[in-house]
């Protein structure tokens, strides 16, 4: 059942438009990520559905009712914000009361509600104390807090785990997809990190400049990424981009001429002979051991970073193409030496000129 | 050894080369010279003529509590000076917060021409302590003046002298006071500045109207800001001078009824010649500043919310 959705939504600041026609639904108790880089507008996305900002064009529905027009309050969505947003004056209590006691509700109801809420995210112990006398990741559990109180239909993260140390962050990710698997809620979430996309969604929505590039689950878009921004921006190290030359394109395969070396493609090309193309291999499926697939030659290693349960090695292909392999384990491995790699031939992906993806 | 550190550092425990201190001081002496030439020294020696019978001329005459004891005990113009100095600290406390606040929070809903706006309102802090404005003001309230001359042209109606009829001539210093609401609004647009948009945000998510949201979000989180303001006002207020004295050519007239504290004591001294008894209401003076700014301090923490 859908929750939300998305109709041609646009969204202009005099003649720059930030969100350019994003249609989108989002289905009742699913988990969606918005990603895509700095300034993709995946914020305003974000802040558009919130009520926070007015929007353009296009129109907005909630549980099947327009919200274009309604007041952030009516949305029946609650908000996490980047800052958290806490009411610097106000006890944990109050601060996650104060939404109940504007709404008129009966004082036991929000006392019910707020402990609850308390006791899901272990902060209890926290209710009479001022925010500034809590931690960075006591602060984000009274501000979750804040939104479980308010029961909403859906649940926003701007950005949540921003302002976390990378120990906290990992840990309270796993708390998030906790939560959202306890209370079972819509819930959409806001990163530019690809590894919370990757971790936390049912969904990813990958954006650039106001358009939605791409959204599936976070297998298809790291298998099947649809262009080569996607393709770049999800997985990491980032997948690498060779400029390769089609021939002898048939229905069952292309081939693909790699500085002289010729392989071929089990990927249903529609390219005529002589196509410039870029052919996109994920460091970690390059291998030194594999036998068959796609021959790059020798690659020539410029740096290696040793991270213990993995080795990446950059270096120059034949051809002086740069090639960044990720290799599973420790090994010995120096700048200078050269290395023969292999990658198998069901793990490249093929991207026309214009960036987007050949083939299925 | 720290290769990063391009200056020595004292040892614990150290002391700073003797020329050191002496460049410090040197930089220093223009303000000590002033502090304890032209602040420290007078206030010493008021003190201790608040203790004698000096009259400018000739000896001073040691006469111990004699001057305290006559201000609590027989002196009906000072009661008269507390009671005007009160009811101007009363009511242009209040009425210059909530005016200041009421235009920065104007000002502060993004309008644009800010900067004009805010030179505009901000003038009248500048010049509004000046000589010439109280001339001005005069002109305004008086029969013949200007406020006259406007309800004449629009009601038909014919106002008193308001500054020479004793039931009006205090309000019109305490309106006069208002109007330089300047300074405080500059400090209420910082501090309205300062809270996050974000907190806002979060409360009209939280469906909080724009009423509750001052109450509730922007009042608690200005409150440093008004309590600051608050002070320093109230001090201002306590020493108010320069309007009473030009409007009131220096008397405090009509029948005492614009008698502020400060133009009493300049009277005793300048008029009556009575410097020992002048000093003595000087330090009075300070006295009660200091139990209104200290009686501030203690009621703030129940009150006042600080960040961090």
């Amino acid at each position: 059942m859908t929750t939300l959705a998305l109709n041609k939504i646009k969204k202009s600041f005099g003649n720059l438009d930030i969100i350019r026609g994003v249609d989108l639904a989002i289905g009742s108790g699913e988990f969606v990520v918005f990603v895509g880089p700095s300034g993709c507008g995946k914020s305003t996305l974000l802040r558009m559905i919130a009520g926070l900002e007015p929007i353009s064009g296009g129109e907005l529905s909630i549980g099947g009712e327009r919200m274009n027009e309604r007041a952030a309050s009516e949305r029946g969505i609650a908000m996490v914000f980047q800052s958290y947003a806490l009411y610097p004056h106000m006890s944990v209590y109050k601060n996650m009361s104060f939404g109940l006691e504007t709404a008129k509700m009966p004082k036991p109801e929000i006392d019910k509600r707020v402990r609850k809420a308390a006791d899901i995210l272990q902060i209890t112990h926290l209710l009479e104390r001022k925010p500034k006398q809590l931690s960075g990741g006591q602060r984000q559990r009274v501000a979750i807090g804040r939104a479980i109180v308010r029961d909403p239909k859906i649940f926003l993260f701007d950005e949540p785990l921003s302002n976390l140390d990378a120990e906290l962050r990992v840990q309270t990710r796993v708390e998030i997809a906790k939560l959202h698997k306890d209370i079972g809620a819509t819930m959409i979430y806001v990163t530019h990190d690809q590894v919370e996309a990757m971790t936390l969604a049912d969904r990813i929505v990958v954006l650039r400049a106001g358009v939605i590039e791409q959204h599936g689950t976070p297998l298809e878009i790291y298998n099947r990424p649809a262009n080569r921004f996607v393709a770049g921006f999800i997985g990491s190290p980032k997948m690498n981009f060779l400029d390769v030359v089609a021939s002898d394109v048939r229905d069952d395969g292309v081939s693909i001429d790699l500085a002289g070396r010729k392989a071929r493609l089990p990927i249903e090309a529609r390219v005529v002979d002589g196509a410039k193309l870029s052919l996109g291999l994920r460091p970690e499926h390059i291998g030194t051991d594999e036998t068959g697939g796609l021959d790059l030659g020798a690659l020539t290693v410029v740096h290696v970073e040793h991270l213990g349960g993995q080795t990446v090695v950059y270096g120059r292909l034949v051809d002086g193409q740069s090639l960044t392999v990720a290799l599973d384990g420790q090994r010995a491995i120096s700048a200078g030496s050269t290395l023969a790699v292999r990658i198998a031939a069901e793990n490249c992906h093929l991207f026309d000129e214009a960036g987007d993806r050949i083939g299925k | 050894m720290s290769t990063l550190r391009t200056t020595e550092r004292p040892a614990a425990g150290g002391r700073f080369r003797f020329g050191d201190s002496l460049a410090g001081y040197g930089f220093l002496a223009p303000w000590l010279v002033g502090f304890f030439l032209l602040t420290l020294g007078p206030a010493i020696a008021s003190f201790y003529l608040s203790l004698t019978d000096y009259s400018g001329l000739g000896a001073a005459n040691w006469v111990g509590a004699e001057n305290y004891v006559r201000i609590a005990t027989d002196d009906p113009r000072f009661w008269t000076a507390m009671n005007v100095t009160f009811t101007f600290v009363l009511l242009s406390v209040p009425l210059k917060l909530i005016f200041a606040l009421a235009v920065a929070v104007a000002l502060n809903r993004g309008l644009a021409g800010l900067s004009f706006f805010r030179a505009i309102f901000y003038l009248p802090s500048l010049v509004g302590g000046s000589v010439a404005v109280a001339v001005l003001w005069r002109q305004v309230f008086a029969g013949d003046g200007l406020l006259n001359q406007a309800l004449n042209a629009l009601f038909g109606f014919e106002g008193p002298s308001w500054i020479s009829n004793p039931s009006t001539s205090l309000y019109t210093l305490v309106l006069l006071a208002v109007w330089q609401f300047g300074s405080s609004m500059i400090i209420f647009l910082a501090g309205l500045r300062q809270i996050p948009q974000d907190m806002y945000e979060a409360a009209s998510i939280d469906g909080a109207s724009k009423a509750r949201q001052f109450l509730k979000i922007t009042l608690p989180l200005l409150t440093p800001v008004i309590f600051f303001n608050a002070v320093i006002l109230t001090i201002d207020a306590f020493k108010a001078f320069t309007s009473a004295f030009v409007i009131s050519d220096g008397t405090g007239g009509p029948i005492d009824s614009t008698l502020f504290y400060t133009l009493y004591l300049y009277q005793e001294a300048f008029t009556n010649f009575r410097f020992g008894y002048a000093s003595a209401l000087a330090w009075v003076l300070v006295l009660i500043i200091a139990f209104f700014t200290a009686m501030s301090f203690l009621t703030a923490r129940f009150w006042v919310h600080y960040d961090d």
